[in-house]
């Protein structure tokens, strides 16, 4: 998913629209076969072009997909079953294993960074009564950016030599950072990137939810003597805590499949610290041409981050209801 | 969003803490940390593009580097666009991100629709195995579907390099089903039932009751599908292998080896206008959009 959205509550309460459902279903029993055949095929060409496009670009590959981490296949179509030969094969290469503690530690350093960061400028912005559309214009200003021209733009600043990040550190006199070329650095160089960029869109939404908070609470909260770290946590966070947790799948699934970081900022190096699995597959898969192993990758990532998207979906589920 | 009346709910700090002495130190100096600090993070990064596009080949690689250039060197833009075929990549964007528009409102509404109020048999099959696509990342997926456009099943077309391979995955985007069908549920069948019996068929009621009434949800789908195509990275760099019809972002990746600093930084400037302008007519828009009725913490 491109953007990150948030079910909205829904507009109309959900019990009218069931019971004008069933009862259309209770009168659609004495319509004539002929009118019910023709109302439905009406239905299926309306949802004819969709079906299609999901068909051949989710449905089908998602098929595929599995099939293709049992075979070794090429590009020329020659395929073989091989049983789980490529999980075995993926699993003996020493690739893998990084990988993944890369795409983790990536993870977690973005949950540190780019869902705490966003929740306490929220939390800030939402008290300043100044210059309010001013933050909001700013944070969301790098999200419209071509993540790619944002990339080579940070990839420039986080130069060793003449980057300004250097720059303005040895200026300051204080110690300057490797980056992107030193393994201990390079991942957090990523994640403060992917803040950069993403941030406007949690923020904004967060913003959105400390505004539903009814006043009442804080005053109450103020009543019995809670000063504003103890309102913070026992008002802010317990009234967002559903905006937060659905924000929190989101930001997990998100950073999971980073891609476009490692692969331009810092080309999965270096020695390998910020290849993720994402990035592992494209490897395996468009550099070394072997399907078999980047489909079984595929796969398993696949598999966990179906666990995470389901939570999502579980809880927002739960948030229409409420 | 109205700012007047929101000045007068109560937040976390409340208006007495803040007339207080030590409240208006504390706030005024949080303002004064904020609006410059949100200046260096957000704006100095362009700013640095902007001038980065400005200066000459010898001036963007010196070390330390200049705050502000010592000439403006026009030419560089005008070099950058000329030789860097930019026009090429964003007439190329701009065309996937309106024929992904238009594909995506058409098939997606009326899918939603027939989904919604049409109801046919098996609808709710249809709709949960779209809304299941929604946990499975596209990402994941780039290798069998990129096989799937390289040679289409049944039809054995080859789509890649041709708009259509950006047009028609964008379609298969189970949130903005979820989106128009959820908006779509919300209108009331009797306003459909009426209009039947003036004697509108299925495609008129949608025409002339359903779609002017859902105007907001359209708007939001409408900017998702442009953004998202702007935004886009790994499918475009995979199957727009031609330099004639690559996106911004791909292109850009491209022709970042072998172009010099400056004439590369003022195409990072102009590949990024489009989008920035985009935002800033719709900013409106946009941000009402993303947070879309807002969930109720």
């Amino acid at each position: 998913m491109a953007a990150i959205s948030v079910p909205a509550a829904s507009t109309a309460p959900a019990g009218s629209g069931r019971s004008v459902s069933s009862s259309k279903t209770r009168t659609r029993r004495k319509v004539p076969l002929q009118v019910r055949v023709r109302d439905n095929l009406t239905g299926y060409l309306f949802l004819l072009g969709a079906v299609i496009c999901f068909a051949y670009f989710s449905w089908y590959p998602i098929g595929r997909e599995i099939v293709m981490s049992f075979q070794k296949t090429n590009f020329a179509g020659n395929t073989k079953w091989v049983g789980t030969a490529n999980f075995t094969r993926i699993k003996h290469d020493p690739e893998f294993w990084t990988a993944w503690r890369s795409t983790v530690e990536f993870t977690l350093f973005a949950l540190v960074f780019g869902y705490a960061v966003p929740f306490v400028v929220a939390v800030v912005i939402n008290e300043l009564r100044h210059a309010r559309s001013y933050f909001r214009l700013l944070v969301y200003l790098p999200v419209m950016m071509p993540p790619a021209a944002a990339a080579f733009l940070w990839k420039w600043f986080y130069d060793p030599g003449d980057g300004v990040f250097n720059t303005v550190l040895r200026d300051l006199h204080l110690p300057t950072s490797q980056w992107l070329q030193s393994t201990s650095t390079a991942l957090i160089s990523l994640v403060f990137f992917s803040t950069w960029i993403n941030m406007g869109t949690g923020t904004l939404i967060y913003l959105a939810s400390l505004q539903s908070i009814p006043g009442e609470l804080y005053e109450a909260a103020e009543v019995e003597g809670a000063g504003v770290f103890r309102r913070i946590w026992h008002v802010t966070i317990p009234q967002t805590r559903l905006i937060l947790s659905l924000l929190l799948m989101l930001q997990i699934v998100a950073t999971m499949q980073v891609f476009l970081e490692p692969f331009i900022l810092s080309g999965g190096g270096p020695e390998g610290k910020t290849t993720t699995v994402v990035y592992l597959i494209y490897e395996y898969a468009f550099h070394f041409n072997n399907y078999g192993s980047a489909a079984a990758l595929g796969l398993i990532l696949l598999v966990v981050l179906a666990i995470f998207g389901g939570a999502y979906l579980f809880i927002s589920s739960r948030a229409e209801k409420a | 969003m109205a700012t007047a009346e929101r000045y007068q709910t109560r937040t976390l700090i409340s208006q007495a803490q803040l007339q207080r002495r030590k409240g208006k130190i504390i706030y005024w100096t949080v303002l004064a940390i904020f609006v410059p600090l949100f200046a260096v993070i957000f704006v100095f990064p362009l700013y640095w593009m902007a001038t980065g596009g400005f200066k000459s080949a010898q001036e963007i690689i010196q070390d330390p580097p200049t705050w502000f250039p010592h000439a403006f060197h026009w030419h560089n833009y005008v070099e950058a666009w000329q030789q860097l075929r930019l026009s090429r990549l964003l007439v190329n964007t701009t065309l996937y991100a309106v024929g992904a528009l238009a594909f995506q409102l058409v098939f997606g509404v009326a899918a939603a629709y027939a989904l919604s109020k049409l109801r046919p048999r098996f609808g709710n099959v249809i709709l949960f195995m779209m809304l299941a696509t929604l946990m499975i990342p596209a990402t994941v997926l780039a290798l069998p579907t990129f096989l799937t456009a390289f040679h289409m099943p049944i039809i054995g077309v080859n789509l890649t390099n041709s708009p259509w391979v950006i047009w028609l995955p964008s379609v298969a985007n189970g949130f903005n089903i979820f989106l128009l069908k959820r908006f779509f549920d919300s209108i009331p069948d009797e306003l459909l039932m009426a209009a039947s019996i003036d004697g509108a068929g299925p495609i008129r009621s949608l025409w002339s009751v359903v779609l002017p009434i859902s105007r907001p949800i359209l708007g939001v789908v409408s900017i998702f599908a442009v953004v998202a195509v702007w935004k886009d990275f790994l499918w475009p760099l995979l199957v727009l292998t031609d330099p004639t019809r690559q996106t911004v972002n791909v292109g850009l990746y491209q022709l970042s080896t072998g172009a010099a600093q400056n004439l590369f930084t003022a195409a990072l400037v102009i590949a990024s206008l489009p989008m920035i302008i985009f935002f800033l007519i719709f900013q409106r828009n946009i941000m009402s959009g993303l947070t879309a009725g807002g969930v109720k913490g």
